[in-house]
């Protein structure tokens, strides 16, 4: 066998308090696509981050090209031919295409030429891309494609990227795949970090497969089940949401006619958005984040107010009532970001729990806080969801981001909403307690709470949700019943491939 | 090489540490530079810290310790409401001018009538005026987003050009030979803040001050308005999804931080100062912001810390007739001590480690 490109041996990063590289070697062939497989804290993120510089191993070598290898910076790592796009993007929304990369460059050259190289590497790979855009107009898929775009102008060796799908729709996601295969036709290296099996399995030669720090197990996904690297993946046996079939009650939540303009200037307005949830109706809401997500979220929660018809709740306009009237009528949300939204990262889990219980636990009379009641309140909601924390005096930072998830859901889960409108309730979390959230949901659902749930993850919402809709945009399609919808439809919902157009002419 | 690393939750003990280790910090920089001044740093340290409390003449400094606090911890209570929300009013020393004035006009408007109901009317003046010329920054800080801290600030000079104005004209003694200035309010009786028992330094300000904390005590711990205070502090946008109108909450703790300073003022001017002139304000507004973060914007931690910072300027005073010190290094030595406690307070929230070596 030829040198590996990149050998890594022994790799090994400890965090306080957690261990999140334990002893990883594996190897990364010529012109390979290699997965990096893992759960939201596996320690994928770490691993390449030493790779790319960003931090430095506590011990372990890596070779590449059986040259030892220790990149002190990114720099240095670019200049190795080693190039990353993450999966939060870098980019500033006010500048243009062309602007963004030549700030990444080390001599960028004149704006004229640095476009022309641009266009000619966007059509070599499929991914077309005006270098005059200004980037706050662009969607994510074309901002992703912006930071690969930047990735490929230095001619990079190896490229890693950072879960890559998360952001797009499923007709992106295969031109991304001709792109990456055509990469490797050119014999360029891919590190393609994802949880998303099938996608491995489509895309992948070799897969490494990570669970709490340690390198697990190998495999050629091709030749392996979903089934046999989830359990790899989870280390256990999933258990999978089950749903009763369920009678639909009268229309809770009405929303009809909404257009609001976003609250900030890069943000998405709403248009003319129309829908209803019945009692007892989980609507999934589909889309790639940005395209209004977090405005519809705001909307329903109160935090952006309208007009009074636009939103009503049995009948009752609510539109121009804040979040806690609407909390006392039963309108909960959990918004999408848990640290500074939906808690507060510095105060305790029983300040937290008084955030949004206030009002329909009782924890207040005439203002004052009652304390006890709010502790058991909190007390009560670690321990019907599995929340892993030493106790309710610990600080909402201190949970991990599935934890701390399974706290905002359970706390308003335990309200017994009559509507619940949640934002991306499995986002970063570990599979175990994604399954939990999703059947809390479900339970919830089958008690006459109409649900509204906002997420980006499609198998997601095939599984619990009655009625799917996809958000584009800020329009948002007519709903339709789950049941016979192909992932080509539901592509074609959520808006195609944006700005492919050129790429099919 | 050391590292500064996050802990995973704020350190309890160092969050009770930090004004001590600074305090301690303080006083041995503060050493350094007198010796560096060429004064015998113990004897100077001692001076500022011992003098007042246990001197030969503390039967006089200890009462001008209740009379030097109890403005800066009735300011500094007001201030910290508002620091705690992420509100930054920095011109408090406006506000306790205004509320000077607003008081004593109050009260020299009945001049020579006496009645049991002037004080509480000066009381009540004095409240509104420093809650009025708070008002100015909170209402063009809800409706037109201008930041508070410069507008605040900037009021303080005006307020500064009013109490010269007043001074020299609308409430100028009309028998003080010219001179400029008002009417003694010590000696009006119905307007005169006086001692409550005679040589203890204690008079309605003092009183003033300690409701101010037992209320604002109650108010962070066990009132859902100060819960949202905190909540909008640490994360407005968790604040505002908990139903927090931030425009509501700026106009209350601007309005409350005036109102307290309006006080603070009105009090000092019916009683230790007695006189409307243009020297009349000594800095309180501005020392009270150290105050408030000395004691870590916790109530009892202001009380603490405004009665130390009394001491300071009392036995900084001392330290100034008997060792000769220049005004200006006991300024810097007050400085220091906020200075050191912003400094050492990155270890609630942070540890310092040792950096283990780099593995190539």
């Amino acid at each position: 066998m030829t040198t590996p490109l990149l050998s890594l041996q022994g790799l090994t990063k400890a965090y306080p308090g957690v261990v999140a590289n334990d002893q990883v070697s594996f190897d990364i062939g010529e012109g390979e696509v290699h997965a990096l497989l893992g759960e939201n804290g596996a320690g994928k993120s770490t691993l390449v981050k030493m790779i790319y510089g960003l931090v430095k191993p506590d011990s372990g070598t890596m070779l590449l090209r059986g040259q030892p290898f220790a990149p002190p910076e990114p720099r240095a790592a670019r200049g190795d031919g080693i190039a990353m796009v993450f999966q939060h993007f870098s980019l500033f929304d006010a500048l243009n295409v062309a602007e963004n990369i030549a700030l990444g460059m080390e001599n960028p050259p004149p704006m004229g030429d640095l476009a022309s190289r641009i266009r000619e590497v966007s059509e070599t790979y499929g991914l077309p891309l005006d270098p005059y855009r200004t980037v706050g107009d662009l969607s994510a898929g074309e901002r992703q494609r912006v930071e690969i775009i930047r990735c490929l102008l230095q001619d990079p060796k190896l490229l890693i990227m950072d879960e890559p799908t998360s952001v797009l729709t499923p007709q992106e996601v295969e031109i991304l795949f001709e792109t990456l295969n055509k990469l490797r036709s050119e014999g360029t290296s891919i590190l393609y970090i994802s949880h998303k099996l099938e996608e491995i399995r489509t895309l992948c030669d070799h897969a490494t497969i990570l669970r709490l720090g340690k390198n697990v197990g190998e495999c050629v996904p091709s030749e392996t089940s979903a089934r046999d690297m989830a359990e790899m993946m989870v280390g256990s046996t999933l258990q999978t949401p089950e749903r009763s079939g369920r009678e639909f009650g009268k229309v809770a939540l009405d929303v009809s006619g909404l257009s609001v303009p976003s609250p900030s200037e890069f943000g998405t307005a709403l248009r003319n958005v129309h829908l209803t949830v019945r009692e007892g109706e989980v609507l999934g809401i589909g889309g790639v984040a940005g395209n209004g997500q977090d405005e519809l979220l705001g909307i329903l929660s109160g935090e952006i107010l309208t007009t009074a018809d636009a939103v009503k709740f049995n009948g009752q306009a609510i539109g121009n009532l804040g979040p806690t009237p609407r909390r006392k009528l039963g309108v909960l949300t959990a918004p999408e970001e848990r640290l500074g939204h939906a808690a507060a990262p510095n105060m305790s889990l029983t300040e937290n729990a008084l955030l949004t219980g206030s009002v329909r636990e009782g924890l207040e009379s005439n203002g004052f806080l009652k304390w006890a009641e709010t502790k058991s309140f909190a007390e009560k909601i670690i321990e019907i969801f599995d929340v892993r924390t030493p106790g309710p005096e610990n600080a909402a930072r201190s949970l991990s981001g599935g934890n701390l998830q399974k706290f905002v859901i359970g706390r308003e889960v335990l309200q017994n909403p009559a509507v619940l409108v949640v934002n991306q309730p499995t986002w970063g979390v570990d599979a175990a307690a994604a399954a939990a959230i999703r059947q809390a949901i479900l339970d919830l659902a089958a008690k006459g709470t109409a649900v509204v749930c906002i997420s980006q993850d499609l198998d997601e919402l095939m599984e619990i949700s009655d009625s799917f809709a996809a958000l584009n945009e800020g329009r948002l399609s007519a709903p339709r019943p789950t049941t016979g919808l192909t992932v080509d439809e539901i592509g074609l919902m959520m808006g195609g491939a944006h700005g492919m157009e050129v790429a099919h002419v | 090489m050391i590292v500064l690393e996050k802990r995973p939750q704020p350190s309890k003990v160092w969050s009770y540490a930090t004004p001590l280790v600074a305090v301690l910090a303080t006083m041995f920089f503060g050493g350094v530079l007198f010796a560096i001044l060429g004064k015998n740093p113990v004897e100077a340290i001692g001076t500022i810290f011992w003098e007042p409390l246990f001197g030969e003449f503390s039967f006089y400094y200890r009462p001008q310790l209740l009379v030097k606090g109890a403005p800066l911890v009735l300011i500094a209570i007001g201030l910290s409401l508002g620091f705690r929300a992420g509100i930054w009013n920095i011109g408090a020393e406006g506000q306790y001018i205004m509320g000077a004035i607003f008081g004593a006009g109050a009260g020299l408007a009945f001049y020579p009538l006496e009645g049991w109901y002037i004080f509480p009317i000066m009381v009540l003046a004095g409240a509104f005026g420093g809650w009025l010329w708070a008002m100015i920054p909170a209402f063009l800080k809800v409706r037109f987003g201008t930041n508070e801290i410069l507008v605040s600030l900037m009021l303080v000079y005006v307020a500064e050009q009013m109490l010269a104005s007043v001074s020299l004209g609308l409430l100028k003694n009309p028998e003080g030979f010219g001179f400029p200035g008002s009417r003694n309010l010590q000696s009006y009786e119905s307007a005169h803040n006086a001692e409550l028992i005679a040589g203890s330094g204690m008079h309605w300000g003092v009183v003033a001050a300690f409701i101010a904390v037992i209320f604002a005590y109650v108010l962070l711990n066990r009132h859902m308005l100060g819960f949202h205070i905190r909540l909008t502090g640490e994360a407005p946008r968790a604040a505002k999804f908990a139903g927090v109108n931030p425009a509501r909450l700026i106009l209350f703790c601007l309005g409350l931080a005036g109102a307290l300073a309006g006080l603070a003022g009105m009090f000092e001017v019916s009683g230790p100062a007695g006189v409307v002139s243009i020297d009349f304000n000594v800095g309180y507004g501005f020392t009270a912001i150290i105050v408030a973060f000395l004691g870590r914007l916790h109530p009892v931690g202001i009380l603490l810390a405004g009665f130390l910072m009394a001491l300071t300027y009392i036995g900084g005073e001392i330290a100034q007739s008997q060792l000769g010190l220049p005004a200006a290094a006991i300024q810097v030595f007050q400085g220091m001590l906020l200075f050191f406690l912003l400094a050492f307070d990155l270890l609630t929230n942070f540890r310092i480690r040792a950096a283990r070596n780099e593995v190539a």
